[in-house]
């Protein structure tokens, strides 16, 4: 295989790896019903959490955790405030990013300007040593077949477990749920610090990897790609991962067409996951049926238990 | 100085204390006060941190007679004015605005404070207290495109630019020039990422074109995350506004460095014996204003020999970075044998030179 070809490819998975994880979390939060705008600062929580921890352990595993936690943390801000007190949920949503990138800001004070190696690469034995296959399949780091995994995993809960039955019955009419004794705001709870962590584990893949390093702001708008994606998915895990790809695929194809001397506007390149989304809108709200199946009925609507 | 001063001799005590700052050094010994506006962080490893160090020489040359503050990650818009404007009030004899963007707030305080001088770096309109400073990084390209021409391997040299304006081609250009001076088969190609400050997209350009060949990385842009790719995938690079091998003990080769404390003293001192005048500096290699650390250990000395030629001579100015023949890509004469481009071309360069791949975006 091509030399060039491969290279690029290496580097496409880690452009929508980040991209996957705070995606896929989205999608369990919205397929329960709420709709979390906070991904931005979920995942600069988690970024700059876990590269102080890396920073100062040296613990790869410790700062992974740290950055899940740091986006629970913020996760269960929003979701006091949206499904305790019920408080907006775009309006909260907003209000968490733009919280997110302050408090990011502030706690990374210390952090900017260091360096730090990266995550360690996992070697398989022999399989890492295999020509091609090897470097495409066996040469990542953990986040890397995480993130592949919690798709997957994701996709049997939601279709194939009583629990994303429940999830997904949540999402879909609250009331009905509530009727046959499910415990609505529980569930989304659940679900909402799920997204959090997903979230903050994107954040982390980017400071500890993509980019080893804390700068401010350094998510640049992956969040709102990422919502962007959950809709482009038509809230299906196995499209997400596609969509992901398409995305990261896009955003580098990009700068390789630059090298190469092909002249595409960049600007209209970095339109295009929005635009792509639109489209799946339209697409949507044309088709009642098949596209539709998937969307959360209820979506971004404040439960009000009645008695 | 004098607001605050005056507020507190009629006892506004409230007032005072929003000033507090300004008002308790007013009342110590009365140093000159000097303000810096900064864009990003002072911890940005790069273009703040240097300006950051600048005032700390300020601080370390006048020591009690000076005092100097900062207000760090200012956005250039509504919010800087509000900032400008706060310091000007508050007591402050000298501003020093660092960004391009600053430019329409500093001028529109300057107006209301005729008695406070200003300096905007890199800005291009000026007023009677209002000066502008910037320096010539183009002379430094120069010298790291000469490094670059004699060590690369693949004869290819990436490098990733921030928005296709004069400032940036300029730098492309000089490199460029200088580079194939010494290796005529060397070409550079250029990816532009639209941003002075993305890591991730910095670096995700910096693989592609480490990917389509490149062995060198050079950057216009401010964050250390090429050269950490560079260390990563084993190839070259160089620093940018600051020295970055921390970043990249490996691939660092040397690093073009934004100088401004001696350009930041010799003004506060003329401010405060009182022969500023409003000027414009652009100030290179000669000046100090652009500086090099050590070259790495891993250029030969050959490559640094010549590399110091070329310093050299931008500095006795018997060798300019834009000195003819220059050819354009399409091959043809643009400047004659012993022309030099004057300072206005500099300022507005809009094309690509011979060896420079692909099209500038227009």
């Amino acid at each position: 295989m091509n030399e060039t070809l491969m290279l690029t490819i290496l580097t496409i998975i880690t452009a929508a790896t980040p991209l996957v994880y705070a995606a896929i979390g989205e999608l369990v939060v919205e397929r329960s019903g709420v709709l979390n705008l906070g991904v931005e600062g979920m995942m600069l929580g988690g970024a700059v959490c876990s590269f102080a921890v890396a920073h100062h352990t040296g613990s790869a595993t410790l700062a992974i955790v740290a950055g899940m936690l740091a986006g629970m943390l913020l996760a269960l801000i929003f979701a006091f405030l949206t499904l305790s007190l019920q408080s907006s949920q775009v309006a909260t949503g907003l209000a968490l990013t733009i919280f997110g990138i302050g408090l990011s800001a502030l706690l990374g004070q210390s952090l900017v300007g260091i360096a730090f190696e990266g995550l360690p690469r996992l070697h398989v034995p022999w399989l890492s040593e295999l020509p091609v296959v090897g470097r495409l399949l066996f040469s990542h780091d953990a986040l890397v077949y995480g993130s592949f995994a919690i798709v997957i995993l994701v996709s049997w809960f939601l279709n194939r477990t009583r629990a994303g039955l429940v999830l997904r019955a949540v999402g879909d009419s609250h009331d009905a749920a509530h009727a046959l004794g499910i415990k609505v705001i529980r569930v989304r709870y659940m679900a909402t610090l799920f997204g959090g962590a997903c979230a903050g584990l994107g954040g982390a893949y980017l400071s500890l990897v993509y980019t080893p390093m804390w700068v401010e702001n350094m998510s640049a708008g992956r969040g709102w790609i990422a919502l962007a994606l959950v809709v482009f998915a038509v809230w299906q895990p196995g499209r997400l991962l596609l969509g992901a790809y398409l995305f990261g695929g896009i955003s580098i194809l990009q700068l390789h067409g630059q090298a190469l001397g092909i002249n595409v506007p960049s600007q209209l390149m970095s339109m295009l996951p929005y635009l792509t989304t639109i489209l799946v809108l339209v697409l949507i709200s044309r088709d009642r049926g098949r596209i539709r199946r998937n969307a959360p009925a209820s979506i971004g609507q404040s439960f009000y238990p009645t008695t | 100085m004098s607001i605050s001063v005056y507020l507190k001799r009629a006892g506004l005590v409230f007032g005072a204390a929003v000033l507090s700052a300004a008002a308790m050094s007013a009342q110590a010994a009365d140093p000159f006060k000097v303000g810096f506006v900064y864009v990003g962080p002072v911890g940005d490893h790069g273009w703040t941190y240097r300006h950051d160090v600048g005032r700390k020489a300020v601080q370390d040359e006048f020591g009690a007679d000076v005092e100097t503050t900062f207000v760090e990650s200012v956005p250039e818009g509504a919010d800087a004015e509000r900032v400008i404007r706060k310091l000007a009030s508050s007591g402050h004899d000298l501003i020093y605005t660092t960004s391009f963007g600053f430019m329409n707030p500093t001028l529109k305080v300057a107006r209301d404070f005729p008695n406070v001088k200003f300096e905007h770096a890199t800005g291009y309109k000026r007023a009677d207290n209002v000066s502008t400073y910037g320096a010539r990084f183009y002379e430094g390209r120069a010298v790291i495109g000469t490094i670059a021409g004699m060590m690369t391997k693949t004869n290819t040299v990436g490098y990733i630019g921030s928005f296709p304006i004069p400032e940036v081609v300029r730098g492309i250009n000089a490199f460029t020039i200088a580079m194939r001076k010494v290796n005529p088969d060397a070409e550079v190609k250029v990816v532009w990422v639209n941003s002075w400050y993305d890591p991730g997209k910095e670096a995700d350009a910096a693989k592609a074109l480490i990917d389509q060949g490149a062995d060198i990385i050079t950057q216009h842009t401010d964050s250390p995350a090429p050269l950490q790719v560079a260390e990563e995938r084993g190839v070259l690079g160089f620093g940018q506004a600051s020295d970055m091998s921390a970043f990249a003990p490996k691939s660092q080769l040397t690093s073009i460095i934004d100088n401004w404390d001696q350009y930041y003293v010799d003004r506060t001192r003329a401010a405060m014996d009182g022969t500023w005048e409003s000027m414009d500096t652009w100030g290179g290699l000669a000046s100090g204003m652009v500086a090099f650390p050590e070259y790495s250990a891993d250029v030969p000395d050959d490559v640094k020999a010549a590399a110091e030629v070329v310093r050299e001579g931008i500095i006795d100015g018997s060798f300019h970075p834009f000195q003819g023949p220059i050819l354009n890509q399409a091959g043809e004469e643009i400047l004659p044998e012993g022309g030099i481009y004057d300072d206005k071309t500099l300022l507005g360069m809009n094309f690509y030179v011979q060896g420079v791949q692909g099209e500038l975006p227009q």
